[in-house]
């Protein structure tokens, strides 16, 4: 090991103990190859083993280790030293969500927002049970029951389908501060990504959830969520997306009975 | 239900987190004493990967009445199946037969495989891909509409159903998303299972701890399913999310079930050097080559030969060999002193490049960005450095094919199983299917038994509880003089010295003495966090405390399977398989203090009888 050092400020709380959060500092050997995961592994393992944070693929795929890394949403794991060296890392959790301890925030209201809307295929059977008055053509199916669905049609919503719930949107989004009922870019990309797959006849189903003032329309699109987003997703233009077709439904609420079906 | 909070601080916003400390909180122990708090539930599932939500969504359509508890240590979505990237593996293609996947199973397994389970897991994995695709995965395609599969090593015929290089994490968001639709699941996210109660010969509950509150609970059914994951953290160097700790395994092995076949540990070929983050085998299935320091393609050494023409992959040669070959393969080189110097450890080149950036761009785009963000490695531009890392645990808890244990009442799937599906060695793209092709099979047993169990007296069950809760409080407060951290440490090191690819008895004997002294200091750790909110050192000394445990059944299984076979390869006067002696599954049993007790039981052979394992040229010829 090498005989510089780096230094890390960690924001740290624990509610059974602390007033409020301060800033704790950490001095540790430096290690080029080093994620910002395996420096504060070797923190809880050397020098405070109450040291406080979720992690677990070390891979950027299973969302968990979302952190705000010297005034940005990261994921720890996709955050190396080398990028900072030799300044002093600045590390707190995730904005806009409760602190439970440390570096870890409380994401159960992430979860309920992003399963109320219904991120998962309505099928055409399910969809008629729901509004039997609809007509619906229901997707084709191959010989081997699979949906039939063309490279082209699964790519209007693959990018959407590629969020891994690490939560740096809603730390990003100014909005989310102002307005805790916000839906939020994550899970309002989720339901997007349903409503544009083509086995899915959902749309109307989650029209509540998206359409709410609480869902697209609380969104005054600053794009930082894009722009933190590790995967890509860009939640920023599914929610213009469903701006548009919410204009568009509203408009054509006056001249149809029934807006028309896609 | 989700989360029942004692206490919680207000808003994100620093400024207005409130300076209180809630006095509910700061009676916690009293409470402790005083109350348990017991969830009442028909099935209790423990872990929410693939197989957990595959066995919760079964359980709910087969009979809408029951409650189902879903608990598990993470949020669903962070459960390991996320991190794996080929694919799925089921027959499609009409040139393609369940007796080619059943005889690639049972061979790539070196006859360890029992055939009844891999009869039945080939011929029910098809349609669960296709549940898959109904239910919203987005598998590849072709440009006809239908569902595009890949190559992938041991796999005589394509039929690696695929998501880009993102198949568990399509698969998993997918169980995961559909599972919100069955209000009978109740989930309980972050609550960690310390202890099975068994009461009356059955499996009738577990207690776990609410991360969020520290607060011990007492979840009761009639039948309960552990779907785990795997415990491939007791090595140093491997794929493995910092969860896969053995939890389920260590629960029902301290609760008398046996684990079986624990020495068969697989080490996949392409891990990167330094974090070991997996280079998936869809690499080699796309026509990636595996090159050692002279360029040389040196798998044609090793019995995978002759060498196929580049961006030319042949089914079942070269690169699209079995993970135990390959890894082997790695090691020789090493000795030969043919590997790469890098400064993360030696290594060999996986060659992407003449897939060109398209290709690579759909259909293995995750791996170019992890090649890139921690090696610094482009695979458009250059070769990627890769050397094995411990990957799978193909042994687990004993089962059968319903997913039944030899606790009543327990059922298992996914990789804390032991159904005989893999053998001596899992194939690629096998594990995905049996998540779900097992799970949905464990999901349903466990309904018919909760259907026919009555329910122990609760004071019973209360009572066991108890006990177990009171070896939580022991553990918080454990005031000992050693550091858990550091008795990990030695663990993972112990078990990569002792336990690599290629072993010899005396030091596969040094492993155990050393894991045996490992588990007599735990008793003495100190944890130094004693509160109780969101309290990970605690977490960490159970989850070490199942690590050595598991570790400890691998290493003696492994010191007394006296052959090479499969992944278990020996150095030491027993290099060759012996089908007389050791044609058999080890099981371990729990023994309190003392090394794991074993015996031997048969393999189910139904109609492929072990032959010579080959691959390649003589692989052909061997038929």
């Amino acid at each position: 090991m090498s005989e510089k050092t780096i230094k890390l400020e960690i924001l740290r709380y624990n509610p059974e103990v602390d007033q409020e959060p301060n800033f704790g500092t950490f001095e540790i050997p430096y290690n080029e190859a080093w994620s910002l995961l395996d420096a504060l592994e070797y923190i809880k393992d050397e020098l405070d083993s109450s040291l406080t944070y979720r992690w677990s693929c070390r891979m950027a795929v299973c969302g968990s280790c979302g952190m705000v890394v010297n005034g940005r949403p990261q994921l720890g794991c996709e955050t190396f030293l080398r990028d900072s060296y030799p300044n002093t890392i600045r590390v707190e959790p995730l904005a806009n969500f409760p602190i439970e301890k440390d570096l870890v925030v409380d994401a159960s209201t992430f979860i309920e927002k992003l399963e109320a809307v219904k991120p998962y295929i309505i099928d055409a059977v399910d969809a008629m049970e729901a509004e039997p008055a609809r007509k619906i053509i229901p997707t084709t199916k191959t010989s081997l029951g699979t949906f039939k669905q063309t490279p082209k049609e699964m790519g209007l919503f693959k990018q959407f389908s590629m969020c891994i719930n690490c939560m740096l949107c809603y730390s990003a989004c100014p909005q989310m501060g102002l307005n805790p009922m916000f839906t939020g870019p994550a899970a309002l990309a989720i339901g997007h990504r349903y409503n544009l797959d083509s086995r899915d006849h959902g749309t109307d189903q989650r029209t509540e959830v998206i359409q709410d003032k609480n869902g697209v329309w609380s969104c005054t699109f600053v794009g930082y969520c894009s722009e933190v987003c590790p995967k890509n997703v860009d939640p920023a233009a599914a929610i213009n997306q469903n701006k548009a077709q919410g204009a568009q439904d509203w408009a054509l609420s006056f001249l149809m009975p029934r807006k028309g079906e896609k | 239900m989700r989360r029942t909070r004692l206490c919680r601080c207000t808003s994100g916003n620093l400024s207005l987190i409130l300076p209180s400390i809630c006095p509910i909180q700061k009676l916690g122990h009293l409470l402790f004493e005083m109350s348990m708090q017991i969830v009442n539930a028909d099935i209790v599932i423990v872990g929410a990967g693939g197989a957990g939500l595959r066995a919760a969504i079964a359980a709910a359509e087969k009979n809408p009445d029951l409650n189902i508890a879903l608990i598990s240590k993470v949020y669903p979505m962070r459960s390991h199946t996320v991190a794996a990237e080929g694919g799925s593996a089921g027959v499609v293609q009409s040139h393609d037969s369940l007796e080619h996947h059943f005889q690639d199973t049972v061979a790539g397994g070196d006859w360890l495989c029992d055939q009844d389970t891999v009869d039945y897991f080939v011929s029910h994995s098809t349609e669960e891909m296709v549940r898959l695709e109904n239910w919203g995965c987005p598998w590849n395609r072709k440009d006809d509409g239908t569902v595009n599969v890949r190559a992938f090593g041991g796999m005589k015929i394509e039929r690696t159903w695929f998501a880009a290089d993102k198949s568990g994490f399509h698969m998993l968001h997918t169980l995961y998303q559909t599972s919100i639709k069955y209000p009978q699941i109740k989930r309980f996210d972050e609550y960690f299972a310390t202890d099975l109660i068994v009461e009356d010969g059955r499996a009738q509950g577990v207690v776990a701890i609410e991360i969020a509150t520290g607060e011990p609970k007492t979840f009761l059914g009639r039948s309960v399913v552990f779907a785990t994951g795997g415990s491939g953290r007791t090595f140093r160097f491997n794929t493995n999310g910092a969860i896969v700790t053995g939890d389920g395994h260590a629960m029902a092995f301290r609760a008398g079930a046996a684990l079986r076949d624990m020495e068969f540990v697989q080490y996949h070929p392409t891990g990167l050097p330094g974090s070991g983050v997996l280079m998936t085998e869809g690499c080699r299935g796309e026509g990636g080559i595996l090159l050692n320091k002279d360029g040389y393609r040196y798998l044609q050494d090793y019995g995978l030969g002759p060498e196929t023409p580049v961006g030319e992959p042949k089914n079942k040669y070269m690169e699209l060999g079995p993970r135990d070959r390959l890894s082997q393969a790695f090691w020789h080189e090493q000795r030969k002193g043919r590997t790469i110097e890098t400064p993360l450890g030696d290594a060999v080149h996986l060659d992407l490049r003449h897939l060109g950036k398209e290709k690579l761009m759909e259909r293995l785009p995750l791996i170019c960005s992890l090649a890139k963000n921690y090696l610094g490695v482009d695979p458009v531009t250059d070769p990627v450095p890769v050397r094995p890392a411990v990957h799978y645990t193909m042994g687990g808890i004993r089962a059968n094919i319903d997913g039944s244990t030899g606790i009543p009442g327990l059922y298992v799937a996914g990789e804390c199983a032991s159904n005989g599906m893999h053998g001596a060695n899992r194939l690629g793209s096998n594990s995905l299917a049996e998540t779900v092709v097992f799970g949905k099979v464990a999901g349903e047993s466990a309904v018919d038994f909760a259907s026919q169990a009555t329910q122990s007296d609760e004071k019973l069950l209360t009572e066991q509880a108890r006990s177990h809760l009171a070896r939580i409080e022991a553990m918080r407060n454990a005031n000992g003089s050693e550091k858990a951290s550091h008795i990990r440490h030695e663990m993972v090191k112990t078990m990569e010295k002792t336990l690599g690819i290629y072993r010899i008895g005396e030091e596969m004997q040094q492993g155990v003495d050393k894991l045996a002294e490992l588990r007599e200091r735990l008793k003495n750790i100190k944890v130094e966090d004693k509160t109780r909110v969101f309290n990970t050192e605690l977490l960490l000394a159970f989850e070490l405390e199942s690590s050595l445990t598991v570790a400890e059944a691998m290493a003696v299984g492994a010191l007394n399977r006296k052959e090479s076979r499969g992944a278990h390869q020996r150095l030491d006067g027993f290099e060759e398989r012996d089908d007389e002696n050791f044609l058999k599954h080890t099981l371990t049993y729990f023994n309190g203090d003392a090394a794991p007790r074993i015996e031997y039981e048969d393999v189910n052979i139904t109609r492929y009888q072990p032959a010579v394992r080959a691959y390649g040229a003589a692989g052909e010829a061997e038929k």
